[in-house]
């Protein structure tokens, strides 16, 4: 019933506004070389797809593993899109194989294309994965997404996805340019506004009827069918928005590494996703974004020492070498789920009310502070 | 428009070898409240359960407003043992197997007998989201806002519907959070926003004390009368049935062992053995 006032809102874009900016004069002022790009990039990557992860799994309760095979279709779709003919006509890329894709196009339309290829495929697997339930959906997705990249893998598809080798000369974020101009685009910034509409439009949709409907079936799928609400279109709907967000994620993943390889898709990158979505609070839109920035910056960054010989100061090259960061990385990760066994915002969302809550004093009856608002 | 709004015929729900709906005929008239009783595990929400489309019954034919929603024909050696001497009646028919959700379009909303609300949602998202089904809007439009007019209709309605039904207070709380009469009142008021012809009510006064049950009686009625509606419950508490039901079907063992006015059935020595044992 209550309705968000004027006022939060605008709080709200202006927050994000403020992001932006920051990211803006980061990029003007740090050294572009700086790891910070890496974690920022990365991280806004990867809330992408954690989001779109939690779209499926903590909104419509589907527990779906197939992230890392839509994020290959979209990081392929997108390479072999934005691959210039003048590169696809030579041997630079295609060695062994002679490219039947004979069209570029540019990094726009590629990313939506990118998008629609997973979605097209989501589409079909979805007829016969969302009639199972549970783990078998899991089971079911994450066996469809190792197919997709053995199919990727596949010899006589060499011609498009170049066999096994190497993808690279696509357009990546150096060749992104401000539209009508020859000026680079600053790329974080980039990533950080293609994320956001992205992730705005989840947003938008979750806070819809439609959102509502895939809350209800999460809830309980014999009440939602029997409100009226169609499972399968309501399930198949989720399934196909979720992959063409994990495709454009894929998309900018691919744009980010300059050079993209089907092995790279693991199931262990969905683990990774997934980690992210549990540590952040399944059903948390913006515990997931915390959460993916937290995961790349720990593992990217502040515990890299540990691989390397020197951490927090100390020098000790018989404990910090190469795999220790694993070990404390896991470790940090069972205290998180020790401690916050709901995630770090359970199914809770930032919101300023929330904020603003914390610093207040606390209502004497007990059980009756909140730290976060319902919705944000 | 045909008399009846409802109306089963010869439906058979079988599990295995457990016949726990057989050939149960009824007809439920409009603006009618009929009431199915019989004792525990007589087949009373099987029964509903093969009317809303969760399962397919076995052999049958149901019918809501003179239009077939769903059959089944007798097949094969079933045929015989089910179907019977009107085996002939389902030649021709063509076969319904609708899903909930098609059941519930039609105009036929239901509540359940173990309460069924969204959980993480509140009082107010509960009954909003059961206005999906008929909004005019599709996942584009909605997502993008511009069809911002239907989402507001939706509210106000869903606003007005609630305070109708003294929720409104309680908009903003989890519906689990509700004392457990409000919520069975909350689950009416979700089925009501689905706009149904025909409600069915699963048990509405289970775990409620005598007054409880009469207030609920009373609601039972005022909704029906506010939203012209026919209502077809079942129920375990007497009093209930007995004051608020114009006719009564009783079922034993999947069977239909007797039907008429409350005097009629209260009488029935086939009624007074099913509940009591033949003395």
């Amino acid at each position: 019933m209550r309705k968000k006032s004027k006022t939060e809102l605008w709080i709200a874009f202006g927050a994000v506004a403020l992001v932006y900016i920051a990211v803006f004069i980061l990029e003007r002022t740090v050294n572009s070389s700086h790891i910070l790009f890496t974690v920022l990039k990365k991280g806004a990557i990867y809330s992408l797809v954690a989001v779109s992860m939690n779209l499926l799994n903590g909104f419509t309760g589907l527990f779906s593993l197939g992230q890392a095979g839509f994020m290959l279709i979209g990081a392929y779709t997108y390479a072999i899109f934005t691959m210039p003919v003048e590169i696809k006509i030579t041997d630079q890329v295609y060695k062994y194989y002679e490219c039947a894709v004979n069209f570029d196009t540019g990094i726009f339309v590629a990313l939506i294309c990118a998008g629609l290829a997973a979605a097209v495929f989501a589409a079909l697997i979805g007829l016969p994965v969302l009639r199972l339930k549970s783990d078998y959906l899991a089971i079911a997705t994450l066996g469809f997404a190792e197919i997709i990249r053995a199919i990727f893998q596949w010899d006589s598809l060499g011609p498009v996805t170049n066999g096994a080798n190497v993808m690279r000369q696509y357009k990546d974020l150096t060749d992104v340019r401000i539209p009508f101009t020859d000026i680079p685009f600053p790329s974080t910034l980039y990533v950080f506004l293609a994320t956001g509409v992205c992730v705005a439009l989840i947003v938008l949709l979750i806070n819809s009827s439609y959102g509502r409907a895939f809350k209800a079936i999460r809830d309980d799928e014999i009440a939602a069918e029997a409100m009226g609400i169609n499972l399968f279109k309501h399930k198949q709907m989720s399934f196909v928005i979720s992959s063409f967000f994990a495709g454009v994620s894929g998309a900018l993943l691919a744009m980010y590494q300059f050079t993209v390889q089907a092995a790279q898709f693991k199931s262990a990158m969905t683990y990774e996703i997934l980690l992210i979505v549990v540590i952040g609070g399944i059903g948390s839109i913006s515990g997931s974004g915390i959460a993916s920035f937290l995961y790349v910056a720990a593992s990217e960054w502040w515990l890299r020492g540990l691989d390397m010989g020197r951490f927090l100061g100390i020098d000790s090259a018989s404990v910090f070498r190469s795999g220790f960061r694993r070990f404390v990385f896991s470790i940090i990760i069972m205290l998180i789920v020790l401690f916050f066994s709901r995630g770090l915002m359970g199914d809770r969302e930032i919101s300023f009310r929330g904020i603003a809550g914390l610093f207040r004093p606390r209502p004497k009856m007990p059980g009756a502070a909140k730290g976060g608002g319902s919705d944000a | 428009m045909p008399e009846n709004v409802l109306r089963l015929q010869d439906v058979t729900m079988q599990f295995g070898g457990v016949v726990a709906v057989n050939n149960l005929s009824l007809e439920v008239n409009r603006g009618e409240i009929v009431a199915l009783i019989g004792p525990n595990g007589a087949g009373k929400t099987t029964a509903f359960n093969c009317v809303t489309g969760v399962y397919e019954p076995t052999n049958g034919l149901v019918s809501f407003n003179g239009e077939t929603i769903v059959a089944n024909h007798p097949r094969g050696k079933m045929k015989k043992l089910y179907a019977g001497e009107n085996a002939k009646a389902y030649l021709g028919v063509k076969t319904f197997d609708p899903t909930p959700d098609q059941i519930t379009r039609l105009g036929i909303a239901r509540t359940f007998q173990n309460i069924r609300l969204w959980k993480s949602m509140t009082v107010f998202d509960n009954v909003l989201t059961a206005k999906h089904m008929r909004a005019k809007h599709n996942v584009l439009t909605a997502t993008l806002r511009i069809s911002h007019r239907e989402e507001k209709r939706m509210r106000e309605e869903t606003a007005a519907l609630l305070e109708e039904q003294n929720l409104l207070r309680y908009a903003d709380d989890l519906a689990v959070s509700l004392p457990y009469g409000l919520q069975r009142r909350l689950e009416i008021a979700r089925a009501l926003a689905t706009d149904p012809t025909l409600l069915l009510l699963d048990e509405p006064a289970a775990g409620m004390n005598p007054q409880e049950t009469q207030e609920l009686g009373e609601f039972i009625v005022q909704i029906k009368n506010k939203y012209d509606l026919t209502v077809f419950m079942i129920e375990h508490h007497m009093d209930l049935v007995m004051k608020f039901s114009e006719r009564i079907y009783v079922i034993d063992f999947g069977k239909l062992i007797s039907h008429g006015t409350p005097a009629v059935v209260q009488a029935d020595p086939r009624v007074i053995n099913a509940y009591l044992g033949v003395s």
